[in-house]
């Protein structure tokens, strides 16, 4: 079960680092999924995992693997280029169904009409 | 034994993204609205995906990131097409 | 000349170069069938219709400058917003929306400061009405609205007006 790639000692260190701080991230976003208290709100948890978490567990893998010289990094720069375009259009979308759905029923949740435009 | 420090780490890690699993997954069941619902099964999706990078980094075999590149396409698409439900009632306009 | 044949030639390479990097390999066969996959795709381009995009040179330094500020900015805004998730319930609550003008109007630069406000927790995209100019935003620490309308357009938008236009 416990087996995992050797490594030097220096590069063994980093990669576990970043994969754990990574994970630690991802969760600390599920967290805020179910903590925080309304629905826009719950919008902005899970990019953290999206982002940093993905980045920072990428980032671990491209260096496992670029220390073990096996393979070229392809893969983790393909799947980080998918979660950076798509991530942003399924949370508006999200956002925007959530939006319409709100202004349709009339409830509190959302604001009838658009506030007006801060200036800074 | 770096490959017990990176071994057991790469255990941690995957016992996080199984909590982070686990807590999409109650989002998912408590809802309230399906807007909620779905939210979570997009996070679960993206917790999936590290998890099979995770499991891709300790065996070394390039197929789960491919696994885990499907999941993520899968979990867009799925994702995509759940809020245009909700906007409109229908999938295709 | 080259466009009759091949509509859009740098996505024809660029998807060539992933289909071989992917394979792992040279041989014809790889060649061939990625060559076809990429003609396919980038005639799939074309039925899109996507709308012209300049490539310049010298819009590289403020995309450079524009990734790096990005960059710090998704470490400082994850932290932030692990700090709310975190802290007590008073800080979870000061969540709100707010509008703001852009005077953006590139599509394609609208379309990565879309990718920058979500991939910076803290700030979500709602909704872009092109009429008016105006942006619907959701942040979640709606203290001070003034500030983030000058982080925005200060930040980011200065910079993308000067690629994109």
């Amino acid at each position: 079960m416990n087996e995992a790639p050797d490594l030097p000692l220096w590069a063994a260190v980093l990669v576990s680092l970043l994969v754990v701080a990574g994970a630690a991230i991802t969760l600390i976003g599920s967290v805020g999924l179910v903590r925080l208290p309304d629905f826009y709100s719950r919008l902005h948890a899970p990019s953290l995992g999206a982002t940093l978490g993905t980045g920072c567990i990428l980032i671990g893998s491209m260096l496992c693997f670029g220390v073990l010289r096996d393979r070229l990094l392809i893969h983790e720069a393909l799947i980080a280029l998918f979660i950076t375009i798509t991530t942003p259009v399924t949370m508006m979308l999200l956002a925007r169904a959530s939006l319409y759905r709100d202004r349709v029923e009339g409830n509190r949740a959302a604001p009838e009409h658009d506030p007006e435009p801060t200036e800074p | 034994m770096s490959a017990h420090i990176l071994g057991w780490s790469l255990t941690l890690a995957q016992v996080l993204l199984a909590f982070a699993m686990g807590l999409a997954a109650v989002r998912f069941a408590r809802g309230p609205r399906a807007q909620d619902r779905v939210i979570g099964l997009d996070t679960f999706y993206v917790n999936a995906m590290l998890m099979l990078v995770t499991i891709g980094i300790r065996s070394g075999v390039t197929l789960y990131f491919e696994a885990a590149l499907i999941i993520g396409m899968l979990g867009f698409v799925s994702t995509v097409a759940l809020s245009k439900f909700l906007m409109r009632g229908e999938v295709i306009e | 000349m080259i466009r009759r044949v091949l509509p859009h030639p740098f996505l024809f390479v660029a998807l060539l170069v992933m289909w071989l990097m992917l394979n792992q390999s040279l041989a014809p066969g790889t060649f061939l069938f990625g060559a076809l996959v990429a003609f396919g795709g980038s005639w799939a381009m074309v039925a899109l219709d996507p709308p012209k995009a300049r490539l310049r040179l010298s819009r590289l330094p403020p995309a450079l400058r524009l990734a790096g500020r990005v960059l710090i900015d998704v470490f400082r805004s994850n932290l932030a917003v692990a700090r709310i998730i975190l802290g007590g319930t008073e800080r979870r609550t000061h969540s709100g929306f707010m509008t703001l003008r852009l005077d953006l109007t590139d599509r394609y630069g609208l379309a990565v400061l879309a990718i920058i406000m979500t991939c910076t927790p803290g700030t979500q995209w709602v909704h872009y009405d092109p009429a008016r100019g105006t942006l619907l935003l959701h942040v979640l620490d709606l203290v001070d609205e003034r500030e983030w309308a000058n982080l925005i357009k200060q930040r980011y938008e200065t910079l993308l007006r000067e690629i994109f236009e």
